[in-house]
């Protein structure tokens, strides 16, 4: 167990191409620490340098309070988890987990009673004498993440873990490494590019973009007060509406700029639009496009000023598509944005 | 599995589009395999007037001959040692292309280049390089304190056609090693390499024993060329000397029937080379094609 420190890294292949850029970014001890962000935004290439399977070209990268920039993977004590899982297919699930103990010269006493440990949190004991390709999505999982565990390793690394599982396998999966970390208090660093995932295991989340980060903060705190539009945009499902001030009737524009002058762009959350009439709020006159039932609530298309804003409400109310609604949106609930992308206030 | 199969109606279509293959098969293969069969219980007097038939006596000659049975030894040193050489340096350039990231097309094209050379050409080259009066590599090594002379000493002669043969080979054997190493996820690399393993023990636990079935396949194939396809290099370098020591058993054949005239002995010779060419291919197709997929 350790901490992992990032100052200043960065990545530049060959062609001056920035994959990585300034990345400063503490994870402390037996932190679970998500980075999320779109294709090609550097976080799996982030992963990689922390792993050392990527050299860095710029900045440290340290763990357990030692410049590891220079170090081999295997000199670094870190376990990684693979999108493909990565099993060995020649080794049986036992030889995949004694791999990596054999390798450090691990006595055999404590191989077996390491490998029997795991196999029972991880309940794959019965197949411990079977090859990968015998074996279902879930249970490959889980002998990856076995070999993960069974190293005792400072830091856990895992690069799109469930990517390659069904939906329900992927739910219940994510609620398992949540329940391990927590119990093993191993540092992980988690990559995904699913927004659901990364709120529901992060202790802290760092959303990427353009390889650099755009910001770091728990879950919570990145959906009720996201820095940049970017940050706003991402986070959250559906995603958050956002609207050109210049757009807005001069009633609006007043709701607005009462709380802070110069916003360029506003977001409004889907939840934050109701049909409740309030004068103090900004008010939008809208035709109903398209209603998605998702079970116990609604997501409603409108259209507004011939762009598409989608609201979500509780149940299902009774609207028919084409019908004029007012929805309004409380001015303390909606964000703001300056012309650079930035919050206000 | 249910496959869905169309059903021509015309009965007789389907023979007659077999019959050009079947006809080339009777004529150039059936054919002469049952000619040389019978003609290997026969035997005929020097002038090819009297043909007697003398049963297995040909085969029970051979075994007692010892230019045949040494014959078979140097076929086995041969093969193998063909084969062990070609596989290992193809290998090992193949792994140096798996390392490369520029230049892999270029490099690649040129190893497979000598695969484009006839045999006999290649024989030549390598004769001249080790000729013990002008070749090169000859001069090279006799200043380095050895008296090289591959139509003196025998295993001179046996390196020089094993490095001819298997020269030719490692073309084919690298573009599968290519193929091979290409197959392998990087992934399972890089998993090995956090877990410790270094660059020697990587080789060792994982890519070699994933590379197993191309290696087997290429082992067999290897095996069945330097003992089928290598008569161009030994009939321009050795031929089959000094001492009958690089006469390998395809050659044999050869001078025995064709220059020496025994066509009894020479037929009998070959109907054994059609059984081990069955073998290997019946070790092919039972091993290989079986082998586990990954």
């Amino acid at each position: 167990m350790a901490s992992i420190e990032l100052k200043g890294v960065g990545k530049t292949y060959a062609g001056a191409v920035r994959a990585v850029e300034g990345v400063d970014l503490a994870i402390g001890d037996g932190e679970l620490v998500v980075l999320v962000g779109p294709s090609g935004c550097g976080k799996s290439t982030l992963l990689r340098m922390i792993a050392g399977l990527e050299t860095i070209t710029d900045g440290t990268i340290s763990i357990g309070g030692k410049v590891v920039n220079k170090e081999e993977p295997a000199e670094r004590d870190i376990a990684m988890v693979f999108q493909n899982y990565a099993l060995y297919p020649h080794m049986s699930v036992r030889q995949n987990l004694e791999y990596g103990l054999k390798n450090r010269g691990t006595p055999r006493p404590e191989i077996d009673s390491r490998v029997a440990e795991a196999a029972r949190i991880l309940e794959i004991a019965p197949f411990l004498d079977r090859r990968p390709r015998q074996l279902s999505g879930g249970q490959r999982q889980r002998v990856a993440m076995g070999r993960a565990i069974v190293r005792q390793p400072k830091a856990f690394l895992f690069d799109e873990p469930l990517s390659n599982l069904d939906a329900k396998l992927r739910g219940q999966m994510r609620v398992e490494i949540r329940t391990l970390q927590r119990r093993l208090k191993t540092t992980s660093v988690y990559v995904t590019h699913d927004q659901l995932e990364a709120m529901t295991l992060a202790d802290r989340l760092v959303v990427m973009n353009a390889g650099h980060i755009e910001q770091v903060g728990t879950p919570t705190e990145l959906y009720d007060r996201p820095q940049t539009l970017f940050v706003a945009g991402f986070i959250g499902s559906p995603p958050m509406n956002f609207i050109d001030v210049a757009d807005l009737s001069s009633d609006n524009l007043t709701h607005v700029q009462a709380g802070a002058p110069g916003a360029k762009t506003i977001g409004i959350r889907p939840d934050g639009l109701t049909t409740t009439a309030n004068p103090q709020a900004i008010r939008l006159e809208t035709t109903v496009a398209l209603i998605e039932p998702v079970g116990a609530e609604s997501h409603i298309h409108v259209r507004w000023q011939n762009r598409m804003v989608v609201a979500q409400m509780h149940g299902r109310p009774g609207f028919a598509e084409g019908e004029a609604v007012t929805l309004y949106a409380d001015p303390g609930s909606i964000h703001r944005f300056a012309a650079d992308g930035r919050r206000i206030g | 599995m249910q496959s869905k199969r169309t059903v021509f109606p015309n009965k007789v279509l389907p023979y007659m589009l077999l019959l050009p293959q079947m006809a080339v098969t009777v004529v150039f293969f059936l054919w002469p395999a049952g000619q040389t069969l019978l003609s290997s219980f026969q035997r005929q007097d020097p002038f090819g007037l009297k043909t007697t038939f003398v049963w297995f006596d040909n085969y029970t000659r051979l075994f007692k001959d010892p230019h045949y049975v040494g014959s078979l030894g140097a076929t086995a040193v041969f093969s193998i040692a063909t084969a062990v050489v070609s596989i290992g340096m193809a290998l090992i350039l193949a792994l140096a292309v798996d390392r490369m990231v520029r230049s892999a097309r270029v490099y690649t094209t040129l190893i497979v280049w000598p695969y484009a050379v006839a045999p006999a050409v290649a024989g030549v080259l390598w004769w001249f390089m080790f000729n013990p009066t002008i070749g090169i590599f000859a001069f090279l090594i006799r200043k380095a304190g050895y008296d090289w002379n591959h139509t003196l000493h025998s295993t001179d002669a046996m390196i020089l056609i094993v490095l001819a043969a298997s020269w030719k080979q490692v073309s084919y054997n690298f573009l599968f090693f290519v193929a091979g190493l290409q197959a392998i996820p990087a992934s399972l690399k890089e998993a090995a390499a956090i877990d410790g393993a270094g660059p020697l023990k990587r080789f060792w636990t994982i890519i070699f024993p994933l590379l197993s079935p191309t290696t087997f396949f290429l082992l067999v194939i290897n095996v069945v060329y330097a003992m089928f396809d290598t008569f161009g290099i030994i009939d321009a370098t050795t031929q089959g000397g000094p001492a009958q020591s690089t006469n390998i058993l395809v050659y044999k054949v050869y001078e025995d029937g064709f220059i020496g005239l025994n066509l009894g002995s020479s037929a009998a010779q070959s109907a054994l080379l059609m059984i081990i060419v069955i073998a290997l291919t019946v070790v092919q197709f039972r091993f290989v094609e079986r082998q586990v997929q990954y």
